[in-house]
């Protein structure tokens, strides 16, 4: 393998990995606030990229313009689910909200297939994002350099929001304690609310990204990459955002490298994240950057 | 809250509903009763819902268009029995029982998708009431392989690996070649296979073959595979597969900077393919069964105008083949001169120069048509007819 082919392999690698980043702090962050899993956040996804597919093809407006509608729909429809979905479950035990989200999951994609048909449906592009630029024998689209930055601001903000601001210090005290926190005065709806609107807002950000980067929309394209970046933020560390990124990135590379190297394996990529699954939860389950929790008694 | 809850479980309820109710196709019925002498039954079995819905739907229409071409033979209404195989192979093995027991029909067209065909044909061989089966687009040599009673209007894969190998070795010029295979399709699997048996032969080449890799249905990322076809020194690259995964492949060789010809088959002909793939989709070469502008015989003018006056668009090659396993039953009916399966079963089997929409048919031992292929290209955003490859006789 030449040197040029091994970074061009590494570019690819970057930016997948930086794709599955981008979902999997979503992720990781509902985990963090919540300890939920929520197993709609590949559907959500999804939902995202149809929003903004059918504000440019039906609607006909620029693509600036239908990424934020796509952005604020997405943001009201996973509060609405939070609403509907988990809220009512509030005071269950978690295992029923778990299958809640999985109903969900289903609800969305089954409604998804019968409104917006089974076959594939081609995302438009603007050429800004799809300009092929060659550095040095290094191939690369501009939607793949875009895509990292991206990712690098939405964890800076994320980070920001978290650690600086009243909200998210409230989000961090939510996560710790429920119930403390509604003794301190602290509105939990409203900070749980806020939690799924961030969360679904990254969701359609990651989904516009891989509608640009894979332009091919069907009603269940949320549920692989939805199952890789859940992977990815438990190999980081779920509840980590640091350590979503981190997971992201091992696994879009992964994924790249196992190809690169061994072709006649090309076909067990996907099994791919779920041995890394599987290794993690035997030799580190708490995830490569997350603390070990001491069960209170 | 609990009721909001209860109302969530009721939304999924009916949701699941509706999707099972969703394009419900109405059960036909059985029993004409007095008439009984009086209609030949021709069973037929697509998938009309499910993944493979739309395939299902561009065959129903030909035999349509067919039937409503030539509705009688032998002075007898033909009565057509749709049943829908719902992109399943235990549905599809449950409506050829179905309509072979249940509607007693005299004969079986289908059905797309050569897996829903192989499954169905066991029951056809099994069944003690013996029915023939003419299949319209299933390619897979396993579908008629052993089974004396199926027969089809296409082409094999082992003849479809074969031209597109000659394309690449005559053609293109290629002396190496490098594979990308949807490793979860046995079509694909399959055309590969017998496209790489060809190549090796033309080139004399045991390594001719340079790169050899694989995807999953679904798979949308393939830089990996595509950027070691870079540097694996092949000059051509075959991927056989779905045609929304092929998409995407022409879509990231062309943003890696592969110049190379990309060569395909049948399932490529679908417009998803050019939207999809956009200007990367730009001479890719694909076989196929049929062109509407290379007018085979005189059949395919007479299905060209009809289809043109009803629906207004441009027929796909997998219509053209249902018309023809339809028109074909009918001339073997007539020739058998009798509504006996078994009679009209020998009369399919010695089917010769079949003026067909899709071409002439004629039968060989196995009951496959052995007729050309057709070679496309897309070019300006349009499929494109190259050349027509004449069977090897």
């Amino acid at each position: 393998m030449s040197f040029s082919i091994f970074l061009q392999h590494l570019v690819n690698g970057i930016s997948l990995g930086s794709l599955y980043a981008l979902l999997a702090i979503g992720y990781t962050m509902v985990y963090g606030i919540l300890r939920l899993i929520n197993f709609a956040h590949g559907d959500v996804f999804m939902l995202g990229t149809y929003i903004a597919f059918y504000a440019m093809t039906s609607f006909f407006l620029p693509w600036w313009m239908s990424f934020l509608i796509a952005i604020a729909l997405t943001c009201i429809f996973g509060i609405i689910l939070e609403r509907s979905a988990y809220r009512p479950l509030r005071n269950s035990p978690r295992i029923s909200v778990m299958i809640s989200a999985i109903g969900a999951s289903f609800l969305i994609q089954n409604l998804a297939i019968v409104i917006f048909g089974g076959r594939p449906k081609a995302f438009p592009i603007a050429p800004i994002f799809s300009r092929i630029l060659n550095i040095g024998g290094v191939s690369i689209v501009s939607v793949s350099l875009i895509i990292p930055v991206i990712t690098a601001i939405a964890l800076y903000i994320l980070n920001y929001i978290v650690n600086h601001t009243k909200v998210g210090m409230a989000m961090r005290a939510v996560s710790r304690d429920y119930e403390a926190s509604r003794l301190m005065g602290i509105d939990v709806n409203s900070i749980i609310s806020f939690t799924f609107g961030t969360g679904s807002v990254l969701a359609a950000i990651g989904g516009i990204m891989w509608g640009l980067k894979y332009p091919q929309l069907i009603p269940l394209m949320g549920l692989m990459p939805g199952l890789k970046c859940f992977i990815a933020a438990v190999v980081g560390g779920i509840g980590n955002i640091r350590g979503a990124v981190i997971g992201g990135f091992i696994l879009g590379l992964g994924e790249i490298m196992i190809v690169a190297f061994s072709p006649a394996l090309s076909g067990y990529r996907d099994a791919f994240a779920f041995v890394l699954l599987i290794i993690i939860l035997l030799v580190k389950p708490s995830g490569l950057m997350g603390q070990n929790t001491v069960e209170k008694v | 809250m609990r009721k909001l809850s209860l109302l969530l479980v009721f939304v999924i309820v009916i949701s699941i509903f509706a999707v099972g109710c969703v394009e419900k196709v109405e059960a036909p019925k059985g029993d004409s009763g007095a008439e009984k002498d009086e209609v030949i039954k021709i069973g037929v079995f697509q998938p009309l819902t499910g993944a493979n819905a739309a395939g299902g739907a561009l065959e129903k229409e030909g035999v349509e268009l067919a039937h409503e071409l030539y509705p009688e033979v032998l002075g007898k209404k033909v009565e057509l029995i749709f049943v829908d195989n719902k992109s399943d192979k235990i549905e599809s093995a449950n409506a050829a029982t179905r309509l072979i027991n249940k509607d007693k029909v005299s004969l079986i067209i289908g059905s797309w998708g050569s897996g829903f065909s192989i499954a169905a044909g066991e029951e056809i061989k099994k069944a003690e009431r013996k029915v023939p089966a003419i299949g319209a687009s299933c390619t897979n040599p396993l579908v008629t392989k052993g089974n004396d009673y199926y027969f089809r209007v296409c082409f094999i894969d082992p003849f479809q690996g074969n031209v597109m190998a000659n394309y690449a070795y005559n053609e293109v010029g290629a002396k190496k070649v490098a594979f990308i295979i949807e490793k979860t399709n046995d079509y694909a699997v399959g055309l590969a296979k017998f496209f790489e048996d060809t190549f090796k032969e033309l080139t004399g080449d045991d390594k001719a073959v340079v790169y050899e890799a694989f995807y999953n249905t679904g798979d949308q990322d393939f830089t990996a595979q595509l950027t070691s076809i870079k540097e694996s020194g092949a000059e051509a690259i075959f991927a056989p597969g779905n045609f929304t995964e092929s998409a995407l492949i022409m879509k990231q060789a062309k943003e890696l900077g592969i110049e190379l010809p990309i060569l395909g088959g049948d399932t490529w002909e679908t417009p998803e393919v050019i939207k999809i793939a956009g200007d990367a989709a730009e001479g890719v070469v694909f076989s196929t069964f049929f062109d509407a502008h290379a007018k085979l015989t005189d059949t395919t003018t007479e299905f060209l105008d009809a289809y043109k006056e009803k629906y207004d668009k441009e027929p796909a090659a997998v219509t053209a083949l249902a018309f023809d396993a339809y028109i074909l039953a009918l001339d073997a009916i007539e020739r058998a001169d009798s509504t006996d399966p078994t009679a009209i079963r020998d009369a399919i089997a010695a089917t010769k120069d079949f003026p067909g929409a899709a071409g002439v048919v004629t039968l060989d031992e196995n009951g496959d048509a052995v007729k050309s292929a057709v070679i496309k290209t897309v070019k300006d955003g349009k499929f494109t007819y190259l050349t027509t490859v004449d069977p090897a006789k």
